[in-house]
């Protein structure tokens, strides 16, 4: 769609027009025995959006990181405007004006949108001082020229996530910035925050910004980028226009290799573990039906925001609902906390397990005893040989790879973290388990490993709701799947009915007809 | 359904905004509930008014206002300062006993005083940024050993007025225009500080740091420096009461300004400055020491029971952070609410 | 600390990225040797403690030849008893991330109630259990206000410090009720019979050793350092934080008024300004006991040790012929230096590596084990 420039990264490097604004020469960053990057380069050109995709953990973060300042490579060099330099840290990449939006805003939650946007560089007056009525002024023209209608003078806590990430970006235009790096923006966005998004990278391509767009969906990187780059574990795989790509190549550069991924079993489907009817949080979703058999597994998709993590919430007693009920087994239940839904055979394996999945700084052992260990210790004491012995039971089982059950959770691998979530949850004997985004993060291997574990549970009659945001991996897991589209079901598609396009369709509230009916 | 509006919702009317922000603002809250409180305690004991219980209300509050001030600094950086009260002692009694001993015109020992505060601050700062030693541990240790060395100066004498120059705790009295001096001195505190928070770059950035550290430092503003800064000037502002509080007294002890923290602290919270940090104001600080001084003086000439006063600090203390939470639970509602609509 | 849902990821919602965590989780060697390391930081601390208890004890000898006898020893833990006893209690409060300042306020108020119930003839067998239920009662007070709303217990348990003490005065005036019998004032003094060690000795060992089992051997210790840990991750995995918070409160009540019923004992006097000061000696036998004042490490040994120090450093301080006014300039010093002799090293260290490296990596280049949190 843009004007795809038919060079690759290094001959880009050498043509004798306007040089690249900002290039990586054979940059390699090692962390620790993992090589996150080796000997990159890449080209970032004027007026040009560029796409950066690599599965998770293929360096697409820490190239991100590299050029916003936060690492200095090992070896290899930056070079902005043909000269090469040494970024010290964040601030020094935006005084040469590379400006980053991360995944997560960082903002200051207690400011004005208007302060957030200057902060660092705000309008002054005579004396030096703050002149609030040009900064206001100018957060308005600048958010007209971007037809974007934000409260300059709104506090920045509260707003939703789309909002935040375009202060981000606001922030970093505002700074004149010529490279503007934009780590997976549309991760938290729904269909109409994206399009809003996409509208105005493309405006400010048009300025002559470079501009990376690092992404996992690939839609969108046809959709808006010019050239794309595929890293694959920390190297360099291939740079090319994208009129000259398609979906199954990049699929294949970034993979390397077919893999099956996703083995499913087939499993006996029993009596209704779990019904949940009518199910409201307010501002979260409304009207929620549906039931998960013995032996099923469950599908929820939806975009990120559609609520689905949020009524994963209120079946495991985080928050609570204001209208419907849910019933385990036939028997009505209201969990108050995630103890009571725990005590009654319901876990959920959180969609972070960094925030709310494991305890950095306990071991394995102390990890997987955790929910359990009132039960497992009645009498108060805890038997260290009684708790290593359960935890080993589960790492044999789901082949968690450590030195052994006392070593600190946070010397595992990112997979066999998320195996630890799960063997957490399976200590609990749950009848229903939730799986929210169980494979994030995990790399390729892991990840047919946790979906043979799913396909198992399945199998062995647990009753499962899983929730993902990849397609592929709701479509051959599920039995089922419910589509959410802005806090409602919007569809219910049985597996052998079920395409990605069906459920995209779904997901982003395009079809109309389409009504759920109950199981 | 499928398209929504776009997701944010702009404020009605400038007007509207203006009021409602008024009526949610801390400062305009309290301040209406001192003036409230005023006239009834004027309704119901009419000396309230005289000039006399005025000054003697407003010496005291003065003193704490501009400590408080300097602690509200220090709080909206997310850091506490639990030492000002031996820092206020401290200095207080140096500068009294620098005046009984040394023959140093008065400008000197106050500039001294306040000098001293200031590296009393400094060494603070020193500690939290420098040793990143947590504010409230180093604070803590600072809150003992500025006291000690207190008892070190005094070393177990007391300094009373008839040590001091004729007509030392003059000041403490005096009025211009009817306005009492020491007022004077704390309104021109705050106004400077209110100033500087609001208009100057470093102002902006104590905010920025106790708002999200990270996040100013992607920008390029360094927590440490700026958290520094603070400690320094709140040191500084701790002198300045030292100073006023030797005036107003003239009769020190090792242990004078003992247990201020707490009032110092309790009128920064009151007023509205969140303990997480990021947000509130000097002003509110300030109205928020006033309301502490203005219910202590209310207990004596409503000749109320003085024991219930500290009863009635705390339970304003808790009044102010239960408003707080409910105030923010019911706007982050909204907010949730009509992003979804 | 708040008990509400979270934010739904809001700006300070800061998550490692996930391929970072994998990077960082492909080296179990370097994170073998960071097992090592957090063992040895542990050790160290308490190594540090030893040597410093060691230190005082051959001053305190040097200064008396009586200094390390059993009677001088129960005497210096008799007369630092109640803040002893209050640091246990306060050690897992810190531990989870909290913490509590009203607990000197609290003494007062029991003391108060304490000689108000005395002094209007109730008995002391009746007395003794209401005091403590005041406290219990003081605690879930504190405790309501952190977990059902959320707020800092800094600010919670400020308001509370001013409270307590207020109510102490509320109920006594500014009266010392001084006529407790002789049966309960020996109790402060007295010593086991046939022997020279103080009872209060005796409450504090068992005190400690039930501490001792509770936070590291039992699931509800372990529940605590999970909480102070990752508060989320608890609670998703069925740890109930209000409730295990609200206990700790309660219980650091509880302590607080048997601190107060044993001063009252041991000064034979019940006065609204009983243990003024003592919640600054109480956070920083604490945090000199190795307990990180963020929450999440720490150990009893590690506080009972800092307790021996401080009761040891009094006595031999009072052998000098230092007074009280002084000693609490040795106990800040002694925090002060405690908490940055660690970072002295790591400052030392940095310096060097700045100078080696020229300036190449900056300060924030986070090592690879930051990355969870």
């Amino acid at each position: 769609m843009s004007e795809g420039k038919p060079m690759t990264a290094i001959e880009g490097a050498t043509v004798k027009l306007a040089p690249p604004p900002v290039a990586l020469v054979g940059v390699s960053k090692r962390f620790g025995a993992t090589q996150a990057l080796a000997d990159v380069s890449l080209d970032l050109l004027p007026g040009e959006i560029h796409g950066l995709v690599g599965e998770n953990g293929a360096g697409k973060s820490t190239v991100v990181k590299v050029l916003a300042g936060i690492h200095q490579p090992d070896a290899g060099t930056i070079v902005l405007d043909g000269k090469p330099v040494l970024i010290h840290g964040p601030a020094h990449a935006r005084s040469l004006g590379i400006a980053t939006v991360h995944q997560e805003p960082r903002l200051f939650p207690d400011l004005t949108v208007a302060e957030n946007v200057f902060m660092g560089h705000a309008p002054t007056g005579r004396f030096g001082s703050v002149n609030w009525r040009e900064m206001r002024r100018s957060a308005h023209v600048f958010f007209d020229s971007l037809s974007v209608s934000l409260d300059p003078t709104a506090v920045v806590r509260g707003l939703s996530m789309a909002d935040q990430q375009l202060i981000e970006i606001a922030k970093a235009l505002s700074i004149d910035a010529r490279v503007l790096i934009l780590d997976e923006p549309t991760a938290s966005l729904s269909a109409h925050e994206v399009d809003r998004l996409f509208a105005i990278v493309r405006q400010t391509r048009d300025r002559g910004v470079a501009v990376l767009f690092v992404s996992h969906r690939l839609e969108e990187v046809f959709q808006l980028c010019g050239r794309a780059t595929v890293l694959r574990d920390g190297r360099h795989v291939v740079t090319a226009p994208t009129s000259e790509l398609t979906a199954a190549d990049l699929v294949r550069y970034m993979v390397g290799r077919s893999v099956s991924l996703f083995p499913r079993s087939a499993s006996k489907i029993g009596d209704v573990l779990l019904d949940v009817k009518g199910l409201t949080r307010v501002g979260a979703f409304r009207d929620i039906t549906f039931s998960v058999r013995a032996g099923e597994i469950v599908g929820l998709a939806g975009l990120v925001g559609a609520g689905r993590t949020e009524v994963a919430r209120v079946l495991f007693g985080i928050d609570r609902a204001d209208a419907g009920e849910v019933l385990l087994e036939g028997k009505r239940v209201r969990f108050k906390t995630p103890s009571e839904a725990l005590r009654a055979g319901v876990a959920y394996v959180p969609e972070d397990r960094h925030l709310d999945g494991l305890v950095a700084g306990f071991s394995i052992a102390e990890n997987v005893s955790l929910p359990i260990i009132p039960r497992l210790f009645p009498h108060l004491f805890i038997r260290g040989s009684r708790e290593r012995n359960l935890a080993a039971g589960y790492t044999e089982r789901l082949r968690i790879r450590s030195t052994g059950v006392g070593e600190l959770i946070e010397a595992l691998s990112g997979g066999n973290q998320q195996k630890v979530v799960i063997a957490k949850w399976l200590a609990t004997e749950p009848r229903v388990l939730i799986l929210d985004e169980p494979t994030r993060g995990v790399d390729i291997g892991a990840k047919v490993e946790v979906h043979r574990i799913i396909s198992d549970l399945a199998a062995s009659g647990l009753g499962i709701v899983l929730i993902s945001s990849e397609l592929p991996e709701v479509l051959a897991m599920s039995d089922r799947i419910m589509v959410l589209h802005e806090g409602r079901i919007t569809a219910e598609i049985p597996r052998a009915e079920a395409s990605e396009e069906r459920v995209m369709f779904a997901a982003t509230g395009q079809n109309a007809e389409e009504t759920h009916s109950g199981a | 359904m499928a398209l929504s509006a776009p997701a944010n919702v702009r404020a009605p009317s400038r007007v509207g905004t203006l009021i409602g922000r008024a009526a949610r603002s801390r400062e305009v809250t309290l301040a209406a509930v001192v003036v409230v409180l005023s006239m009834f305690v004027w309704f119901e004991a009419p000396n309230f008014l005289s000039s006399t219980n005025l000054i003697s209300v407003t010496a005291l509050t003065a003193i704490i206002v501009i400590a408080a001030v300097g602690e509200a600094l220090v709080i909206i950086t997310k850091n506490i300062d639990l030492s000002v009260e031996s820092t206020m002692g401290l200095v207080a009694f140096v500068v009294a006993e620098m005046l009984k001993g040394q023959n140093i015109p008065l400008p000197a020992a106050w500039a001294l005083g306040i000098g001293l505060g200031l590296a009393l601050g400094m060494a603070n700062g020193v500690v939290i940024t420098i040793f990143r030693v947590p504010s409230i541990v180093a604070t803590l240790g600072t809150l003992s050993i500025y006291r000690g060395l207190t008892y070190w100066v005094a070393n177990g004498q007391e300094i009373t007025t008839s040590d001091l120059p004729n007509g030392y705790t003059d000041p403490a009295s005096q009025t211009i225009f009817g306005v009492p001096l020491f007022v004077i001195l704390a309104i021109a505190v705050v106004i400077v500080a209110a100033l500087i928070l609001r208009y100057t770059v470093f102002g902006r950035q104590v905010y920025a740091v106790g708002s999200n550290a990270e996040a100013a430092a992607t920008i390029g503003v360094g927590a440490r420096s700026t958290v520094f800064l603070v400690f320094a000037l709140a040191g500084m502002l701790a002198g300045v009461a030292g100073v006023l509080w030797g005036i107003e007294f003239g009769q020190l002890y090792a242990s004078s300004a003992s247990g201020e923290s707490l009032a110092v602290i309790a009128a920064v919270v009151v007023g509205g400055v969140s303990i997480s940090g990021g947000s509130g104001t000097v002003v509110g600080a300030a109205i928020g020491a006033l309301f502490l001084g203005l219910i202590n003086n209310a207990l004596t000439v409503l000749n109320l029971p003085q024991e219930w006063l500290q009863v009635i600090y705390g339970a304003v203390i808790l009044l102010a952070v239960v408003t707080d939470a409910l105030v923010q639970m019911r706007t982050q509602r909204a907010k949730a609410r009509s992003r979804m609509r | 600390m708040t008990e509400d849902p979270r934010p739904t990821g809001g700006p300070d919602a800061l998550q490692p990225s996930a391929e970072v965590s994998i990077a960082a989780g492909g080296h179990s060697v370097s994170a073998m040797s960071r097992v090592g390391r957090s063992l040895l930081a542990a050790a160290r601390m308490e190594t540090f403690l030893i040597v410093l208890l060691a230190f005082v004890v051959w001053w305190g000898v040097k200064l008396s030849p009586y200094f390390l006898t059993w009677s001088n020893f129960g005497f210096s833990i008799q007369a630092v008893i109640e803040i002893s006893i209050m640091s246990l209690a306060m050690t897992p409060i810190i531990i989870t991330g909290e913490i509590d300042l009203s607990v000197e306020s609290m003494v007062g108020l029991s003391s108060c109630v304490l000689g108000w119930l005395w002094a209007s003839g109730v008995p002391l067998e009746v007395c003794i259990p209401i005091v403590l239920a005041v406290g219990v009662l003081g605690g879930l007070f504190n405790g309501f206000f952190v977990v059902r709303w959320g707020l800092p217990s800094l600010v919670v348990t400020l308001a509370t410090y001013a409270l307590f003490r207020g109510l102490g005065h509320v109920v006594l005036g500014s009266t010392v009720v001084t006529d407790f019998p002789a049966s309960f004032t020996n109790f402060g003094f007295g010593y086991v019979p046939g022997t020279n060690v103080p009872w209060t000795l005796f409450v504090f060992l068992f005190l400690a050793v039930v501490t001792v089992a509770i936070v590291h051997g039992t699931w509800i210790g372990r529940q605590v350092f999970a909480v102070g840990k990752n508060k989320e991750a608890a609670r998703y995995s069925g740890v109930r934080v209000g409730a295990l918070k609200m206990a700790l409160f309660a219980v650091s009540g509880l302590v607080a008024a048997l601190a107060g019923i044993l001063l009252t004992s041991r000064t034979s006097a019940a006065t609204p300004d009983a243990g003024l000061n003592f919640t600054l000696a109480v956070v920083t036998i604490v945090v000199l006991g190795g307990v990180d004042i963020n929450g999440g490490k720490g150990t009893v040994p590690g506080v009972i040790l800092a307790v021996l120090i401080l009761g040891t450093l009094k006595s031999a301080l009072t052998e000098a012929g230092i007074s009280t006014d002084y000693q609490n300039v040795a106990i800040g010093l002694l925090l002060i230096i405690s908490v940055v002799t660690p970072q002295l090293a790591r400052l030392v260290r940095e310096l060097v590596d700045r100078t080696r490296l020229g300036r190449r990596r900056p300060a924030h280049d986070p090592a690879p084990g930051e990355v969870v949190r």
